[in-house]
């Protein structure tokens, strides 16, 4: 079984961490995998509303080109691009129209039938107990909110994995690296995504409701799988203090992140000193589990 | 047959209308006429139907999307009512509203609904139309946030971002949003100043080519 990898737009420059603990964490649990020779966009929010046949196109072209280079499998670690596979490998399987047309733009068959995996399923088929044993830093003081966002686990009929309102792999995950995962409401609620640039005022509110939520539940670190999620929960902290400045600073973590920082990785090597709220998550989580 | 039917349905409740509110029965009569024409041609609900591959009618028009869209608040109409006024006809209404433009994409809507009537993929095919029909997007910021995206993988074959911000702001002259994140964002070495390039820019250059135009 040959994985292949679509890091996704993102991953290269604004989530720039995400690749980074990604990759650390995966080579010291042993799993390799391949990065798609050129890939491209997906597509993202901005094709499927306004073109579908061209959200279609850009994304079926890297599931194309992983199929030439001869890989079983896609791990896609951004949610957007996660989905935006997905769905569009779903929508040609479906429907011979959009399938001719397809493979005409793209002057190709479709003949592999390719999974895209996301970050969780990536770690749930690994095995959990490989992070449980090689765990390093005790985070018994960490007090996860496991933040899926919308496009995880939308649509479950499509995604085939866990439940649309009340999903359960990443608390499992988060347990896996000895950190307390606390039951709250906000997991798939939106944080308005594609909407950070061109009505921020929108993401501010619904991010500021998801911290809250989090915060409520007796959280102090939320965990989050998508670069999206994590730009709008973490660099807009500091528009949310203007419009609300009761807002305390809260840290975002990636997943990939707190399962390096358990495997006893440096903050630094993981990439968390990009994050824009300056937090020594290490040090202050540390202490919190010293307190218990 | 049906348009006959619907003729006359509208005749009898126009001449329920008292004689003197002249405002009111000639809203009606007017009314009645945009109805007469769109029975005619091919429908947008047609048009939706087909691209979504889901009748609009399933909706009976319970709510629950719009009970949990996160973003209703902000909407001039609730989503379940854009798709009501779809099924009635009121094509121009629905096209018009921001309430496509403003969905978010999040899906929650298409997991609950009690008919797994796809919503956010029918506001896929509203706004598709709108854009097809010359509609005027009230949401501009939003559109032009779309298109300079689309431009820079259509150029680069990837999103990059310091290339998007700056067509954006170009585009929407809104230079001074985000000037706390941008520099923030360069200094962590974050905000690439070089777009990524991909080889075969000639084949995305080509896809964006034949998806142009009518879809």
């Amino acid at each position: 079984m040959r994985y292949g990898y679509f890091p996704g737009c993102s991953l290269t420059s604004s989530a720039k961490e995400y690749d980074i603990s990604l990759r650390k964490v995966t080579d010291k649990l042993g799993i390799t995998f391949e990065e798609i020779n050129d890939w491209s966009c997906c597509g993202a929010t901005s094709a499927h509303v306004t073109n579908h046949k061209l959200s279609a196109a850009l994304a079926m072209r890297n599931i194309m080109l992983a199929g030439q280079q001869g890989l079983d499998n896609i791990i896609a670690p951004c949610a957007a691009c996660y989905n935006r596979l997905i769905i569009s490998q779903n929508e040609v399987k479906n429907h011979s129209g959009i399938r001719k047309e397809t493979e005409d733009l793209l002057s190709v068959k479709f003949e592999k039938d390719l999974k895209i995996i996301n970050i969780l399923e990536l770690f749930l088929k690994s095995g959990l107990n490989k992070i449980t044993e090689k765990r390093k830093r005790e985070l018994s003081g960490v007090k996860a909110a496991c933040y899926y966002g919308c496009l995880l686990v939308r649509p479950a009929a499509i995604t085939k994995f866990d439940d649309a309102e009340q999903p359960e792999s990443m608390e499992k995950i988060v347990e896996a690296t000895g950190a307390y995962a606390v039951d709250w409401n906000y997991k798939t609620e939106c944080c308005g995504a594609a909407h950070s640039i061109s009505r921020r005022d929108i993401v501010i509110d619904l991010s500021k409701k998801i911290i809250d939520d989090a915060i409520a539940h007796g959280a102090n670190v939320l965990v989050v799988a998508c670069p999206m999620c994590h730009t709008n929960l973490d660099m807009r902290q500091r528009a949310m203090k203007r419009k609300y400045p009761e807002h305390k600073n809260f840290p975002v973590l990636y997943l990939t992140e707190l399962i390096g920082l358990s495997l006893g990785m440096d903050e630094k090597d993981l990439g968390i000193d990009l994050h824009y709220s300056n937090f020594k998550y290490a040090d202050t989580l540390m202490n919190n589990s010293a307190k218990g | 047959m049906t348009s006959d039917i619907l003729k006359d349905a509208k005749k009898l409740q126009t001449s329920f209308i008292p004689s003197g509110n002249f405002k009111e029965s000639f809203k009606e009569k007017e009314h009645d006429k945009n109805i007469s024409i769109q029975i005619h041609e091919r429908s947008v609900e047609d048009e939706i139907t087909e691209r979504t591959f889901q009748d609009v009618s399933l909706c009976y028009q319970c709510g629950k999307c719009s009970a949990g869209c996160p973003v209703r608040y902000y909407m001039d109409i609730a989503p379940n009512k854009v798709v009501r006024l779809i099924q009635l006809g009121y094509y121009e209404e629905a096209l018009n509203s921001d309430t496509p433009w403003l969905c978010a994409g999040c899906l929650a809507c298409s997991v609950r609904c009690p008919k797994e009537f796809d919503l956010a993929r029918f506001m896929d095919a509203v706004r598709e139309i709108a854009l097809e029909k010359g509609v005027e997007i009230k949401q501009v910021n939003i559109l032009k946030f779309h298109n300079a995206f689309l431009d820079q993988i259509k150029n680069h074959g990837r999103s990059y971002e310091a290339g998007l911000v700056a067509d954006y702001k170009m585009k929407t002259l809104d230079l001074f949003q985000d000037v706390d994140s941008a520099p923030g964002m360069f200094l962590k070495g974050k905000l690439i100043l070089l777009p990524h390039n991909i080889k075969n820019r000639k084949e995305i250059k080509r896809i964006f080519k034949k998806t142009s135009g009518k879809n």
